[in-house]
């Protein structure tokens, strides 16, 4: 990225719809857009359909983007949009995927407490599923990806206070959806 | 709701939800030049000819030659039969 920041022709040239400055900065972010994208989503297909949206916005909005700022959080912010606008639309339809059998719900060697049962897990991931979009990438990034809160505040433009408070009501409403789950198992 | 509560629900989502693999695994560049061609197909052909991409790819001196033909007709009116004659 610090080597596109040293060029700012090439931003300058994006910003004016310049097709090949596009793909130069396409196939230097991508693979960070997607990173970003996957953790929100916590779905690799999903994340590289999105990555193309991210893109396609990015494309559409060139005019408005400024060479003097930088394109990696410009990238991001837009990629979160993505990303909340796709788990408003999918709730319902992960609900549903969740209800049977998600991915995540399958074995996994990488949980090493096996304490946590399969049916614990698969209702915690389907309360996870059924947060609030807001509040679920808060606490994808937070909670499983360890996030720092200025990041996260930075790329959602809200305030650190904000990520805290959003953070914290989600894990109040993933308690009550949880109902009287003894979380000594933890 | 107790802090040690809250630090309980939030162990208990990290051990039930594993941290994803962030790795791109191809590359997606095919993929969005689809996604350019389509919306492409979609736009009238005058949005496409008058789109920045286009415009800021034709040469400056192709404008300067179209805006002394422009000009040129402006000043000269009865001019635009031979212009139109050569053309």
């Amino acid at each position: 990225m610090e080597l596109l920041e040293e060029h700012p022709k090439v931003l300058a040239q994006f910003a004016m719809g310049d097709l090949a400055a596009f793909e130069t900065l396409f196939r230097q972010f991508q693979a960070e857009v997607y990173g970003w994208i996957v953790r929100i989503v916590r779905n690799p297909s999903a994340a590289e359909d999105l990555t193309t949206e991210t893109f396609w916005r990015i494309y559409t909005a060139h005019a408005r983007f400024d060479p003097g700022r930088s394109f990696g959080a410009w990238s991001r912010r837009i990629a979160t949009n993505v990303a909340i606008d796709y788990l408003k639309t999918a709730q319902s339809r992960e609900r549903h995927i969740a209800g049977n059998l998600s991915p995540e719900s399958a074995e996994d060697p990488r949980v090493d407490n096996p304490a946590i049962q399969r049916e614990l897990r698969e209702r915690i991931q389907l309360a996870f599923q059924q947060l609030p979009a807001k509040l679920r990438v808060v606490a994808a990034l937070a909670l499983l990806e360890q996030c720092p809160h200025g990041e996260i505040a930075e790329t959602l433009n809200i305030s650190t206070a904000a990520v805290k408070s959003r953070l914290f009501r989600a894990i109040a409403v993933l308690r009550k959806k949880l109902g009287n789950l003894d979380t000594s198992h933890a | 709701m107790h802090e040690e509560e809250q630090k309980k629900v939030a162990d208990l989502v990290k051990q039930s939800l594993r941290p994803m693999k962030r790795e791109l695994t191809r590359d997606l560049w095919p993929q969005m030049l689809l996604r350019l061609d389509e919306s492409s197909r979609d736009r009238p052909w005058y949005a496409v000819l008058l789109s920045p991409a286009a415009l800021s790819s034709v040469p400056w001196f192709d404008w300067a030659l179209l805006a002394v033909l422009i000009i040129g007709i402006c000043a000269f009116p009865r001019s635009i039969p031979v212009w139109l004659y050569h053309f």
